[in-house]
Order: structure tokens, then sequence, then C-alpha cells
């Protein structure tokens, strides 16, 4: 595609239809109004966009929101690595139904697991009434967003490692065998460094879609401002107060972070590509 | 990025030579790893929905789902996914279309616009629209006028829902019809055949349980979508509320029993999504060995 002409040796028909449709719709649909995020956050001098942005409440839900997403990542990049692990490389019973469920997350409304998720882990809930006892409190605090966030983001670890363990060579394993490695070695040695960008980009995919999560978190999280307030909560807080100026302005902020995660993501993958294509 | 990415897992990875794998008693450890993780996140919340939602009898289960604010709100949501599912099928089609089977400079760049909704949070999805249409909004004024209601109002939800839905289809397509060439097309146009009848005969054919499984992704979401709705839609009970939104009503009503038995319609439509993708995943499957020789 790169340094070659965009001259169209192509037989098939309706190039200049299809490319014109897509970026209509797309310009419509998905650039216009998301510009106005920027034009109406423009419409605020740069004080009054940094006081709202950095205010006590708002820097509370970024930490509140960056550190249970990014807990949630690392414990789905573990987990996430065994359950494609098991489903790659074993063969038992229930194999079909593990990989279902791994798909879940995806096709479940995420209020529904909102609040399923609070009725097991809330004071009188199956598993929150056994830890209660313990003095671990779930529901109602960062462990319990952290929770909903690992559901959420479970798939995009699994779905991006499985590819990439699938289609990793017997042969590199076999030859760290014959030079005498012993298997946790061959792991740490040879498997490992194999599958760490499927694993970045796992954890990427799942902390980027967690820092915007919202429908499974407000029912678990509580919502208590300083505490367990998450930022896409704010947003709609503010929104509520019909201070649009204020919800923009930070929704500004989640919007440049997001895109920053798009594109460590997509260079993450061109390398994955290229790390295959040079094999 | 997101919810596409369909993996066969084939058979003969799974059977390995004894001295690359692990020792009996470590896979099985992995195994129950695997199941206990699974179990407390995924299952036991599954599970929990038709307990909680049965709680109180099987009579106020088919009530809760048949009272006149569910019906309509089930109403809703169907329109919704209706109009959403259609138009983004169509569109991912084309997009598809064009990625995969033409060279063209700024090819990337269309990828990644295409994948932009993943990346925006939902809230954000919808406060957009209310920037736009909203009374403060951009054009609110010139709306209001025509006394045209956008936002807290049906239109509003169907564009958020759109927006939120726009790369599924395409998302699963591309790569399907990148790997899959265009040389049957190109074969296709050199024994005659116009471009429509290419299309349905060639291209179609060999993408359509790619596209059915988009499809389904994207209605499974539509008809769920939470965060971006929520904030278009002013929560109008009878009116405005989708099926997500009505679960939320109850449940901060502390209806608790009614507001899962509600989400027990969610869960299944989860689960059909499931097992078609299953079945999608069966049948393409099949169709490899053939697709290889090309």
């Amino acid at each position: 595609m790169k340094g070659s002409k965009p001259r169209n040796r192509n037989v098939l028909p309706g190039f200049g239809l299809s490319l014109g449709f897509t970026l209509f719709y797309l310009s419509t649909v998905v650039l216009i109004p998301l510009a106005t995020v920027f034009y109406r956050t423009a419409e605020l001098s740069w004080t009054e966009f940094w006081d709202t942005v950095t205010g006590a409440r708002v820097l509370a839900s970024y930490r509140v929101t960056f550190m249970t997403a990014f807990c949630a990542g690392l414990v789905n990049a573990v987990f996430g690595l065994v359950v494609a692990w098991v489903l790659v490389r074993y063969r038992f019973p229930g194999k079909k139904l593990i990989d279902s469920l791994v798909d879940l997350p995806f096709a479940l409304p995420t209020a529904v697991a909102g609040i399923a998720l609070t009725a097991i882990y809330a004071p009188n809930g199956w598993i929150g009434s056994l830890l209660e006892p313990l003095g671990v409190k779930v529901a109602y605090s960062p462990i319990g967003i952290t929770i909903a966030l690992i559901f959420i983001g479970l798939p995009f670890v699994v779905r991006t490692v499985q590819p990439v363990l699938q289609d990793m060579e017997k042969e590199t394993e076999e030859a760290a065998v014959m030079l005498g490695a012993y298997r946790l070695r061959t792991f740490r040695k040879v498997i490992l460094p194999e599958l760490l960008p499927a694993l970045l980009t796992g954890f990427a995919l799942a902390f980027a879609r967690g820092i915007g999560e919202y429908g499974s978190v407000v029912f678990i999280s509580g919502n208590m401002p300083l505490k367990t307030e998450i930022t896409p909560l704010l947003i709609i807080t503010k929104l509520e107060q019909y201070d649009y100026a204020g919800a923009t302005a930070i929704a500004l902020v989640m919007l440049v972070v997001s895109f920053l995660m798009l594109l460590v993501i997509n260079l993450l993958q061109w390398r994955m590509n290229r790390r295959t294509v040079s094999e | 990025m997101a919810g596409a990415i369909t993996v066969h897992t084939s058979e003969e990875a799974s059977r390995r030579p004894q001295h690359i794998t692990e020792s009996g008693p470590v896979r099985w450890i992995l195994i129950g790893i695997a199941f206990i993780f699974l179990g407390f996140v995924v299952l036991l919340p599954l599970v929990s929905v038709f307990v909680e939602a049965f709680k109180k009898g099987a009579g106020v289960y088919f009530d809760s789902i048949t009272e006149p604010d569910a019906l309509s709100a089930l109403k809703l949501t169907l329109l919704v996914a209706v109009i959403a599912v259609p138009i983004n099928t169509i569109f991912g089609i084309v997009a598809a279309w064009v990625i995969s089977k033409f060279r063209f400079r700024g090819k990337n760049l269309v990828i990644t616009l295409v994948d932009l909704p993943f990346a925006v949070s939902p809230v954000i999805s919808g406060l957009i629209y209310v920037l736009l249409f909203g009374a403060q909004g951009l054009l609110g004024p010139w709306l209001d006028e025509r006394g045209i209601q956008i936002i807290f109002a049906v239109p509003g939800i169907v564009l958020a829902t759109v927006f939120v839905t726009v790369p599924f289809v395409a998302r699963e397509l591309i790569p399907l019809m990148q790997a899959q060439g265009v040389q049957e097309e190109e074969a296709a146009a050199s024994l005659g055949a116009k471009g429509w009848q290419i299309f349905w005969r060639v291209t179609i054919p060999n993408i359509k349980w790619g596209l059915l499984y988009g499809a389904i992704l994207c209605n499974a979401r539509a008809m769920g979508e939470f965060g971006a709705v929520s904030v278009v839609s002013g929560h109008i009970r009878g009116e405005t509320n989708t099926l997500p939104l009505h679960i939320e009503i109850l449940y901060n009503e502390y209806q608790f029993s009614a507001s899962f038995a509600v989400a027990s319609l969610l869960v299944m439509l989860a689960v059909v999504t499931l097992i078609v993708k299953s079945m999608v995943e069966w049948k393409s499957s099949r169709q490899r060995p053939i697709e290889d020789n090309s």
C-alpha cells in the first residue's frame, strides 16, 4: 500500500461510490459529532478549562478510574493468559463451555452485568456475605469497580493472546528442550517474550475499555464523590446539573486519553503483525 | 478493535508431544484456575440473574416482564435495533468492500475511524449528541423553532445507538475479506459478470457467516447499550426507556426481582448471540479447507 500510486489497476467496480459512502457516513455519524466536543471546549478560556479538569473531585475521579482499570487489566493479563493457554493447548471436558463464557462479556449488556455483580458482591450477596466477616468490602468500594472491569475486559486479553499462542511454532520450544531447558525456563525465555506484544495489546484494549466503562460500574461502585466516583459518572452528574461546559471539558480529557490509547494499541498491533510476517 | 476477534481452536494444537507440554498436575491446576476464575467472574453473575429474578416466584417474574412499562421498553429496544442494525450492516459491507478490495492512500486512517467508536466512552457517545442537538446544543435553537425534538426523545436514542454500533459489522468483515483477497471477484469480472452480480454471487456467499456474526453482535450491543442511551434518553417512563434503562429504574426503586426479571430477557439475548457465534464458527471451519485451495 505504501509508496504505490493510488492508480486503480483493479477491475472491480464500485470504488468511487463505496469510498464516497464510507467517508460520508463516517463523517456524519462519527467525526462531526465528536468534533463538537473540541468545538464546545474551545468556548472556555484556558484557565476555566484547566480549573474544571483539575478540580479536586475530578482529579479523584481520574485516580479511581485509572487505578481500577489498571488493576483490572493486570488481573486479566494474568488470568486471561491462563485461560487462553488452557484453551489452545489442552483438551478437557467443558472446554467448549469455557470458550463460550469468555465471549459472554461482549454479548451481555453492561447494565445486566452491573446489577448481577452487585447482587453477588454486596454485603448480603453470595460472595459478599462470606467476605464481610473478614472485613473485606467489595461492592461499593474500588475493589467492586475493579471486579466489574475485570468482567468487561476479560475477552480482550484472551482473544488477543489466543491466536498468537495458536500460531506459535512448536520447533522453538522443542529446540529449547533439546538445549536442556526446563519447562518453566522455556516458558520464561522462549514463550513469554513471544507472547508479550499480544499480552500488552490485550492489556491495553482492556484498559482502554475500562476507563470509559459506565454501565457495569455505576451499580457496584456506590458512587461516593472523591472515593468511588468514576470519571464517566462525573460527566453525567455535570450534565444533570446543566453544567455543559464542565461536562464537555472533562469529556475532552477522556477523549484525548482514549485517542492516545488507540494510537498505542495500533502501534502494538502493527508491531505484532510485523513480527509474524518477518518469521 | 474489539468484539471482532473470532478464534478457531484447532484440535491439532492441543495434541502436543510430551516433552513440550506441562506435567499432568500442572496441567490440571491451570485448567482448574481457568474454571474457578471464569466461574467467579462470568458464570456466577449469569446464574444470579435467574435466581434473583425468580426469588419472589414465577408470578412476580411474569408480571414484571408483561407490565406496560416493560413492554413499551421492549418495543423501543426492538425499534432501535431494527433501525441501527441494518444501517450499520450496510455501512459495514460497503466499508469492508472498499478497504479489502481496493488500494488507496489513507486506508489505515479509514480503518482507525471505523474503530473510533470502540475507543470512546459510552457516556461521551451520548454527550456528543446532547452537544449537537440538545436545548443548549449547536443545532438546538434551530430544531426548537421547527418543533423537532431529538434529545430526550427516540431519535436521540437511535443516533447514540448507531454511533456505538458503527464498528461491529465492518470489524468482523474487514479481516475476513482481506484474507479472501480479490481473485474470485476478478475471475468473475473477467468472465463478464457485472458489479452487482459479482457482489451477490461471489462476495456475499463467501462472507455470509462472518456477516451474520457481525450483525448479531451489533444487535446485542444495540439492544444492550446503556451509557450512551442513558445520557440522551431523559428516562421518561413508557416513552424513552429502553430495556437496560428500565432495569436501572426498577433497581434504583428497590424492585430487585422485577429488575432481574427484565434483565433475564437480555441474558437470553446474550445466550442466543453466543449460540449463533458457535454455529458460525462451526460452519466456517467446515468451509475453510475449500477456501485454502483457492
